[in-house]
């Protein structure tokens, strides 16, 4: 057993940090508060090879392993969810094209999303009224000819608008529930595909959200992604690498808080002597780095066990349920900390108060969480 | 990253988890009951290697390394928590000082005979008006030729009434304080030692503690661990081993009290169905299993920084804060899960809760670990 990220792993560690505290934390506040997508940020992440960590290097990948993408995703969400959101959905999309997509499809969006070229991926699976229940989603696609008509509307969708290509779920056939849901790949600009109203979000809100509407989209059979049928079995496995990268955004916010906080009570006197060594801020320091440290372990373990080729759904909800609440818990201590400092825009912490709490709700809620986890106990 | 169990690790924990099925399980609600000390498992234990785990065979140990003390330790105390203790101080507090701290002539008479089990160990530190802060303590020891005088009483002393050697800190220069402090070991046949009756207490029952008394006991000087003055490092740095027996042990008792939740939930119906179908109890499982996971990770991340011989005192202090709460907690769902059935003694799940409490207050409470901590955390 052991911790320690080998030589690749800690390549990746490194220049991620270095890009996190050089390019993306000066203009985290800036962008956070014009609502503002960071493009050039994500074109310095592809030139780092930060946007494809776990893609084939055939591709245009890292070829790093998710352990790597893990610890890469923590340290930019330390500078800012909002860039590692961006970040983690365009590597997940690539991923997913990695392992399901044909040949074709492989060559033609991997080297785009590595690059930059196309400013991200999309993931477009939630609607208005089904999440987590894929099963209700209400958008159908069509045979016509030897092609496919998407008709629906989706919604939460991160990068939707700025993404070149976006995996698109649909039913196929209606009546077969989740086995009747396929996944398309429909790029940016195809006629019948346009962008809605773009969220105003409490907190990440660097990161772009916005609702699709999909009328009479026309896309070929080679837009396919998976056999016809296969597409709640894709989003399963999609989603088990996501909830890692969720996961691993919230131990870097949990790493953040701290950090700030730490900083805060180094510098902050009251009656006498630093905050920091008053044990009721002492302990609260001491709460989120034991926090900190079991969120990045159970992180580690979900990314190890996918690199492996092992089973690690269980483990990527068990590490994404902890790390989302606990960084709940820090983000609020971290405030605490800060006192009336913290309440207000002069230090990182109230962005992360805000930034965090989607941790809990994206991706699968925390019950949704739970619920995976109960499964797979009751089971054995 | 290599973050699962090596083969020998594995086989071990399946050695350990087969022996507390059969031999331990069974028996631990009457030694609880009846407060008897497990001589025969002791026994056994020994023959298994296992109250010398991590100690190089040439010195009568079994040459394993503390990940695997941890693992057994686990699985020990998911038999009976209170035979977990008596081979966690055995290895931790006493054999594992003797090794690090001993000489040749030391080891051989204190440390191969406790290490193969045939004898067993006790570690002195507190006093009935000094635990952690060890600076305080009232125990002397005066330099008399060629022997030390102690003079003073330790209580609390787990394996107190059975131990064959005890390693004792006393003050050798009160004016030094904690640089005062020195540790001997010293043999329960020496004149003017005497024990008190066993402690009775609220949990770990099959364990015995009890105070001990020195009244101008002689010891040759050549029992003395270290140099004078060196007994308080000695202390810490054996404590942070110990944390992650304790840690192992707290680990092991939720995990009992867990999966006797479990099988409760899937056996009892209420409302028509079986409890294990309600959300209520599907989420409070979810979470002890996700509590028990990190709790885990932080303690074996611990054992491989030691194994590394690394220093790993605040990584000790977070398994053994996270590991001991997270066993408060478990435990108490797990008997909210038995419902009435939990609060009386034809189920296990009681002992298991209040087997649990010990482990937030021994070996450091869990505001001492939090001290251990923040210290580490705005030190950095």
């Amino acid at each position: 057993m052991d911790f320690e990220p080998n030589d690749v792993e800690r390549a990746v560690l490194e220049t991620a940090r270095r890009f996190a505290r050089e390019a993306v934390a000066p203009a985290a506040a800036a962008n956070d508060r014009q609502g503002r997508f960071p493009a050039e940020l994500v074109r310095g992440l592809a030139e780092l090879g930060l946007l494809a960590v776990n893609v084939p290097a055939a591709h245009g990948g890292s070829e790093a392993g998710p352990v790597a993408y893990a610890l890469a995703l923590a340290e930019i969400a330390a500078a800012d969810c909002a860039t590692a959101v961006t970040m983690a959905v365009t590597n997940m999309v690539g991923e997913t094209i990695a392992r399901f997509g044909t040949e074709a499809q492989r060559a033609r969006c991997l080297p785009r999303l590595a690059s930059a070229e196309w400013l991200a991926g999309a993931f477009a699976l939630s609607e208005a009224q089904a999440g987590s229940d894929a099963a209700s989603m209400t958008t159908r696609a069509v045979r016509k000819g030897g092609g496919w008509v998407i008709d629906g509307a989706k919604q939460w969708i991160t990068s939707g608008d700025v993404a070149g290509v976006l995996v698109v779920w649909a039913k196929t056939d209606p009546a077969a529930g989740t086995s009747g849901v396929t996944a398309f790949l429909v790029e940016q600009g195809t006629r019948g595909l346009s962008v809605g109203r773009h969220e105003e979000k409490m907190g990440i809100r660097a990161s772009s959200t916005v609702a699709l509407s999909f009328d009479g989209c026309e896309v070929p059979d080679s837009a396919r992604l998976g056999a016809v049928g296969e597409g709640f079995r894709i989003a399963l496995a999609a989603l088990d690498g996501g909830r890692i990268g969720i996961a691993a955004q919230a131990t870097g916010t949990i790493r953040a808080a701290l950090d700030a906080s730490t900083r805060y009570a180094r510098d902050r006197t009251t009656f006498g002597v630093q905050i920091g060594q008053h044990q009721a801020i002492g302990f609260m320091l001491a709460d989120m780095a034991t926090d900190e440290a079991a969120a990045r372990l159970l992180t580690l373990r979900a990314a190890f066990l996918k690199g492996a080729g092992q089973p690690h759904g269980r483990e990527a909800s068990t590490a994404k349920l902890f790390a989302s609440e606990a960084a709940q818990r820090a983000v609020s201590r971290a405030v605490q900390i800060h006192g009336g400092y913290g309440y207000t825009d002069e230090f990182p912490v109230a962005k992360l108060f805000r930034d965090a709490r989607v941790q809990t709700i994206y991706e699968g809620t925390s019950e949704i969480q739970r619920i995976v986890i109960a499964r797979e106990l009751l089971r054995g | 990253m290599q973050i699962q169990l090596t083969e020998e690790q594995r086989q071990v924990r399946d050695l350990c988890k087969e022996f507390a099925a059969k031999e331990l399980t069974p028996n631990a609600r009457r030694w609880d009951a009846e407060h008897h000390f497990p001589r025969e498992a002791v026994k056994q234990l020994a023959e298994m290697g296992l109250l010398g785990v991590a100690v190089p065979t040439e010195w009568g140990g079994a040459g394993m390394d503390n990940v695997s003390y941890a693992v057994a330790m686990e699985e020990i105390s998911r038999g009976c928590a209170g035979t977990g203790v008596i081979m966690s101080v055995n290895n931790s507090l006493y054999c594992d000082p003797v090794m690090k701290y001993g000489t040749e002539a030391q080891k051989k008479e204190f440390l191969v005979p406790f290490a193969r089990g045939e004898k067993l160990g006790a570690f002195a530190l507190t006093e009935p008006m000094s635990g952690s802060d060890a600076a305080e303590m009232r125990t002397v020891a005066v330099r008399k030729g060629d022997q030390y005088l102690l003079d003073g009483t330790k209580n609390f002393i787990t394996n107190g009434p059975q131990a064959d050697a005890i390693l004792v800190f006393a003050m050798t220069d009160k004016a030094r304080r904690h640089k005062g402090i020195s540790a001997f070991l010293v043999p329960a046949d020496a004149k003017g030692f005497s024990r008190g009756k066993p402690d009775d207490k609220v949990g770990i029952r099959a364990s015995g503690s009890c105070s001990i008394f020195f009244e101008g006991c002689a010891i040759p000087a050549r029992n003395r661990i270290g140099e004078e003055g060196d007994g308080f490092k000695v202390a810490m740095s054996t404590l942070d081993g110990g944390r992650i027996g304790i840690a192992s042990q707290a680990l092991g008792i939720a995990r009992a009290a867990f999966e006797e939740a479990v099988a409760y939930a899937k056996d009892r119906k209420a409302f028509g169905q079986p409890i294990s179908q309600f959300q209520a109890i599907q989420f409070m499982l979810a979470d002890m299993a996700t509590e028990l996971d990190a709790a885990r990770l932080l303690t074996l991340r611990a054992a491989t920084l030691k194994d590394k011989g690394t220093r790993h005192s605040a990584e000790s202090a977070m398994a053994k804060l996270y590991a001991s709460e997270m066993a408060e907690r478990v435990t108490s769902k797990a008997l909210q899960i038995h419902g009435g059935y939990g609060y009386v003694k034809e189920f296990d799940v009681e002992r298991h809760w209040r087997d649990s409490r010990i482990t937030e207050i021994y070996e450091g409470t869990s505001e001492i670990q939090r001290i251990v901590i923040s210290a580490s955390v705005l030190k950095d």
